[in-house]
């Protein structure tokens, strides 16, 4: 009894130095929807914290938080548990990091992919993925011999449109009969179903599979079937190394360590970012060599462009499908109208989930 | 060549104080079993066993999060002990929730903007509804057509699931949200009353306690509670009394679907305050342990619930404040219904062992 007694004791004792210490360190917390092994959407945001990690600061992290009621616990714990800066990595966070982030002044926090910023102490930021998918829809429309592309959506939200319409307004620029069909799977994560959807896309004729899912489920099933494919989130080349032409690389380590930095030195300040090829928020992987030397230029050139702003995945003249003009010749569609983008340009088929 | 021989005899005399006791020592075997695999993993086992099950409710907000997180699923673990104890084998509790979210919901969002303290009743009761009548299609398909009610209540949460998809992606969606697939904040008349400030525990704990006392009038107090025994006991033995033995499957499935459609409507209407597609953490399967480790008993299952919500909040903190794998946290649910299932087995068949025999063959 009297062992049990002590032995008690001294963890309680070792429980409050611990706490004690915790709270005299700069802590950085990290939410994530998915497992850390997806080989996609997370793995890439834990890439980006072990890049926090390495420039010496520490870091904690939860996996697999659902974004129901357990989301906003799981963010409140880290705040009262000496986190000084917390990044929310899944859309469905929004309410809970704004509803935590108003009883905790002095923590700051960042969500990803969201609107909201309720509290001073909320900031938002995400990348624009679509200037990656321009470049893959360029590809896409060279090296298709039935013009048919598949594409594995998600859920029918301005940011998965926004990738299908710059992929197809590139590829028809160099292919003008270029059409594009979609699965919506309604998941960011379910190999399964993402697999499924793959090969019901082959299977209509498609010969180049692109996802904007996290699994590597699908580059496997176009490995199989010998069309091509596009990685998604991470660099997916090892799971498909013959089919997959490129991936588009999710790279938030530059922008967590630089805010966590900031947060540390007390320079932290609201803001919405939306950094892009420019600031290699987005980044594409080695291009596969088997598309022709003439073709990896031309995308490298278009890369740079985007790049530099010479180039805009969205420049006029755009229609949507029945034809009516969506941004007139020569001009290209601002940040207001990307960000709420719901409809689809020609070329797409069916249509939008509602 | 010799073999040993084992005999399994079933026992007679079950000592009442040690079927109650047995799920306490699951609960300590799951500790001890927990610790070791702490252990292998690496963390010191006292220091991680601490993080797991005391940290998380060393303060008033980790109690009230135990309750908020216990509430749902001791509500949905009560209606199912309906089901359970009369062999009817209910599964689909998560699709029954699932459902009663989204008619409660819908109501809810039908009384968007609207002040009355009849908002809230109403949305209740009709995700109740909602509950019961899905939770009626396996109990009727059984009844009528001689269905396996294991398969149908399944397969019906997928159904479930996908309507819900459906609806917050499509037709429910909020207008401002940017077709992100969820519906609009529910206004405050539509909300549960939160208890204390800057705490989430609502007045669902309420009606989860009124259901339990409910229950234990139901099944200790009344004929149809005898009746319902008596049929998990024997189904001949309710035959031959001249049971209806037809109206009583649909009234427990009624009871359970109710209970499991309350469950997620308090959900929506307290912690999360919407509809999206993440409204329930599998709690319908979650509460089919608790059901068992509360041994189908209302006080016992209050406990069971305590304890199960506890692993949850523990696998949170485990991996914040040590790193340890998030998963430990079903790991450990699995080991309370390993070990409970197993000393159960002990405690109705009993092992002889006959010693080394000539073997004949």
């Amino acid at each position: 009894m009297y062992k049990l007694f002590l032995r008690y004791l001294i963890s309680v004792l070792f429980f409050l130095w611990f706490s004690i210490n915790a709270n005299a360190d700069f802590k950085v917390g990290f939410v994530y929807v998915g497992p850390t092994g997806d080989h996609g959407w997370t793995y890439q945001h834990d890439e980006g914290r072990k890049a926090v990690e390495a420039a010496g600061i520490k870091t904690t992290y939860v996996e697999s938080v659902p974004e129901g009621a357990d989301a906003e616990r799981v963010i409140r714990q880290l705040a009262q548990s000496g986190h000084d800066l917390i990044f929310t990595t899944s859309f469905g966070y929004m309410d809970p990091t704004n509803k935590v982030a108003k009883d905790f002044p002095n923590v700051k926090f960042e969500h990803a992919t969201g609107y909201k910023r309720e509290h001073s102490n909320v900031s938002t930021y995400s990348a624009r993925f679509y200037e990656g998918r321009t470049l893959l829809g360029h590809m896409a429309g060279k090296m298709t011999k039935t013009n048919t592309i598949g594409y594995i959506a998600s859920f029918p939200i301005p940011e998965v449109i926004r990738g299908i319409n710059a992929m197809t307004l590139a590829a028809q620029k160099v292919n003008p009969d270029i059409k594009t069909k979609i699965v919506w799977v309604f998941t960011w994560y379910d190999p399964g179903k993402e697999s499924e959807a793959a090969q019901a896309l082959i299977d209509q004729g498609a010969d180049i599979i692109m996802q904007h899912t996290d699994s590597t489920a699908p580059v496997q099933v176009a490995e199989k079937a010998g069309v091509w494919s596009f990685g998604q989130a991470s660099d997916m080349q090892r799971f498909a190394p013959k089919s997959i032409l490129t991936s588009i690389i999710d790279d938030w380590a530059p922008y967590y360590v630089e805010r966590s930095i900031a947060a540390r030195d007390g320079t932290w300040k609201q803001q919405d970012t939306w950094h892009g090829l420019k600031e290699g928020m987005v980044a594409m992987a080695p291009y596969n060599s088997a598309m022709g030397g003439d073709l990896v230029r031309e995308v490298e050139q278009l890369q740079k462009d985007l790049a530099s702003g010479k180039a805009h995945s969205f420049t006029g003249p755009i229609y949507d499908q029945k034809g009516n003009i969506l941004v007139a010749e020569g001009a290209v569609a601002d940040d207001g109208m990307l960000a709420g983008m719901n409809v689809y340009v020609k070329g797409v088929e069916g249509d939008i989930p509602q | 060549m010799e073999v040993l021989l084992i005999k399994i005899e079933k026992r007679n005399d079950v000592s009442r104080s040690i079927y109650f006791l047995t799920p306490v020592l699951a609960i300590f075997l799951t500790l001890f079993g927990g610790g070791i695999i702490f252990y292998i993993l690496g963390f010191n086992p006292i220091e991680a066993l601490k993080f797991f099950f005391i940290t998380p409710i060393s303060d008033l907000y980790g109690l009230s999060e135990l309750l908020v997180k216990a509430t749902p699923l001791c509500l949905i673990a009560i209606g199912l002990s309906f089901c359970f104890k009369s062999n009817n084998w209910n599964i689909g509790a998560e699709g029954q929730l699932i459902f009663g979210g989204i008619v409660g919901g819908g109501v809810a969002l039908l009384f968007y903007n609207h002040d009355g303290f009849y908002v809230l009743p109403i949305i209740l009761l009709s995700g109740a509804i909602g509950g019961m009548l899905f939770a009626m299609i396996p109990a009727i398909l059984k009844t009528y057509f001689n269905t396996n009610e294991i398969l149908v209540s399944l397969m019906l949460v997928y159904v479930a699931k996908l309507l819900l998809d459906y609806l917050v992606v499509g037709p429910w969606s909020n207008p401002e949200g940017f077709n992100f697939p969820e519906t609009r904040q529910f206004s405050e008349s539509a909300r549960m009353p939160i208890l204390f400030d800057s705490l989430r525990i609502h007045a669902g704990i309420f009606i989860t306690l009124i259901s339990v006392f409910f229950s234990w009038l139901i099944l200790y107090k009344t004929y149809l509670g005898f009746q319902i025994k008596v049929s998990g006991l024997s189904l001949k033995t309710a035959k031959y009394a001249g049971y209806k033995g037809k109206t009583m499957i649909i009234i427990v499935f009624m009871i359970s679907g109710a209970c499991a459609g309350l469950a997620g409507v308090g959900e929506i209407t307290g912690p999360i305050g919407q509809l999206h597609r993440n409204i329930s953490p599998d709690y319908g399967f979650t509460a089919i342990i608790v059901a068992f480790l509360g041994r189908l008993n209302p006080v016992g299952i209050i406990f069971a619930s305590l304890i199960v919500a506890l692993t949850y909040l523990g696998a949170e903190t485990a991996q914040i404040f040590l790193q340890v794998p998030k998963y430990t946290g079903q790991v450990f649910q699995g080991m309370i219904l390993f070990f409970l299932l197993g000393s159960d087995y002990l405690l109705f068949f009993k092992i002889k062992f006959l010693g080394l025999k000539k073997n004949e063959l």
